[in-house]
């Protein structure tokens, strides 16, 4: 089902929109309902940033030096928040493959239905439940004493989260496409957090050796981070490169290049199912 | 539906070798061979879920490799795999998928129709495998299609929940709908089908109305007997004339063992797909 859509019920491209919408919001709305059936992998997944949050703060917190002096719990919120959005790979990854483990996407290829609206809905309900993830860790922030500088600030920084976790979206639909079976999940779930610690979302890049701290200050969600610590008036990693100092840009130029580079990637993919 | 020397690779392999097929509108066509023969993959490519290496393909006057929404709005799928979120029961999943469709059929009857009333409620991850082909099967014919595959669908149901799915074949072709099904069960295309198309080996070797089919082979009857401790065996077509040379000749005036048999469809079914059967075995002749 590649080249030819679909002529939509209604003529024009407003009824094709129309029609491309309802049929994703219904494919999201499928994953809403499995939600609600299994509310307790939803939580586990909700809450497991949370824990890290809590054991990097109280447990690893009090050996933690953090540049210019500032509060660690105020450093570690923006990374763990950016780390929660690269962690929903695994979730995206995991219904993909299942779906297309169990035959839905075939019987989904097989529907009058549009043929973007099986990844659009992947989308719309996997950045609906990133939303709720990232409600979830900033009210435990928040409990904890962390407070944001301010709103509008605040609110840009859940706008670059967001972005970064329709990047790792992507990625997480092109590797479901790529996986053959639900337990290429696990491996995913392993190279996250090497990812992770090769980041500056834990300590400053700076505390690392020479060329680590290099490919640490040029890890994707690298600029996502120093550029959320400074939206919300945290410490930010003082004796960064080039990288560190353009945060802002690479917060915005790493997502938008991994979701096209994924986008196009998977789009292939999906296509070549019917190989 | 027209097929014109459908061919389909996987490597060097080439599961549909040059298939050739037409099934006209309203009928039931079954499809029959072994297991690895080509006949999901030949369904598979009349879906269009699949592209082919070559050959002409129309379906619904269409070729099914670039058809839209109109197209599949036409044609129903019932495919191998289970296809159904575990998480919901059998009225949501059904209730959601009617979103699909312009004019769906309503769900209480689609229950009713493969006979999971009782199980409306019950989440897709408890029924059985049987019941869940008939959840299946019930998807696959939920937008009123005029056009059905059945890959399998029977598969894994008890004997009563067959008799009930082929009551729902025989509306689906009063109301006019063509069917094209698999399936591994010889009485289930004799009792189905218009015409059955035996496939092996990526090409079909025979299309036939089921009562006909192998009317070569059937016409051959297999006269066997003992002489000397042995068993003996002549395939002809005239076993009235073998029995009378036979007993002219006899030294006792009797053929100790003597049967005249004629082979069932399954044993056409089996010559015709190249497996080893009883009617193969004798020394007069081969049918493969």
């Amino acid at each position: 089902m590649t080249a030819l859509h679909a002529t939509p019920a209604e003529p024009g491209t407003v009824g094709r929109f129309r029609w491309a919408v309802a049929d994703a919001l219904a494919v999201a709305g499928r994953d809403v309902a499995h939600w609600r059936r299994r509310p307790a992998a939803v939580l586990v997944g909700a809450l497991f940033p949370v824990l890290l949050l809590l054991m990097f703060t109280y447990l690893l917190g009090g050996g933690m030096v953090v540049p210019g002096g500032g509060d660690y719990r105020d450093f570690l919120v923006p990374g763990m928040l950016a780390l929660a959005m690269v962690f929903g790979v695994e979730a995206t990854m995991t219904a993909v493959v299942t779906d297309t483990a169990r035959g839905i996407t075939d019987r989904f290829r097989s529907l009058p239905m549009a043929p973007s609206a099986v990844v659009a809905g992947r989308c719309l309900a996997d950045m609906a439940s990133s939303v709720v993830g990232l409600v979830v860790l900033v009210v435990a922030a928040l409990a904890l004493g962390w407070r944001p500088d301010g709103l509008v600030p605040a609110l840009a920084a859940v706008g670059l989260l967001l972005l970064l976790r329709l990047a790792f979206l992507w990625m997480g639909i092109y590797l479901g496409l790529l996986a053959r079976d639900p337990s290429a999940v696990m491996a995913v779930q392993i190279l996250v957090w090497p990812f992770a610690f090769l980041s500056n979302a834990f300590v400053a890049a700076s505390s690392m050796p020479g060329w680590l701290a290099t490919v640490a200050e040029w890890n994707p969600v690298a600029g996502t981070v120093t550029a959320v610590r400074e939206l919300f008036g945290a410490p930010v990693d003082s004796g960064g490169g080039w990288a560190t100092d353009h945060a802002l840009l690479l917060a915005v130029a790493w997502p938008v290049l991994l979701t096209a580079v994924f986008a196009v990637l998977s789009v292939r993919r999906f296509q070549g199912l019917s190989r | 539906m027209q097929l014109r020397g459908l061919v389909k690779r996987y490597g060097d392999r080439a599961v549909v070798d040059g298939l050739d097929l037409e099934v006209a509108r309203g009928e039931v066509f079954a499809l029959l061979g072994p297991n690895g023969a080509g006949k999901t993959t030949t369904i598979e490519i009349l879906e269009g879920v699949r592209k082919r290496d070559g050959g002409d393909v129309r379906v619904l006057g269409v070729d099914p490799a670039s058809a839209g929404r109109d197209w599949r709005a036409r044609v129903g799928v019932v495919s191998q795999g289970s296809g159904a979120a575990q998480e919901l029961s059998v009225r949501e999943i059904l209730d959601h998928f009617s979103g699909y469709h312009a004019t769906p059929r309503p769900t209480a009857e689609l229950i009713a129709a493969v006979g999971l009333e009782e199980k409306a409620g019950t989440r897709v991850g408890r029924l059985s495998g049987g019941q869940r082909r008939r959840l299946e099967v019930a998807l696959g014919v939920q937008g009123r299609p005029e056009l059905v595959f059945l890959d399998e669908p029977t598969t894994g149901m008890d004997p009563v929940a067959r008799r009930q799915f082929w009551e729902l074949i025989r509306g689906l072709r009063a109301e006019g709908a063509t069917v094209l099904l698999t399936t591994h069960y010889l009485d289930e295309a004799a009792e189905l089908s218009d015409r059955v198309g035996v496939i092996a080996d990526g090409r079909l070797v025979e299309v036939a109305p089921p009562d006909e089919l192998g009317a070569e082979l059937r016409r051959l009857a297999t006269v066997r007997w003992s002489e000397d401790g042995a068993v003996r065996e002549v395939r002809t077509a005239t076993p009235g004339v073998v029995l009378r040379d036979l007993l002219a000749t006899s030294v006792t005036g009797d053929l100790p063992g003597l049967t005249v048999t004629r082979p069932s469809l399954e044993d056409v079914y089996l010559s015709l797909v190249g497996a080893p059967s009883t009617v193969c075995t004798d020394s007069e002749g081969d049918p493969r």
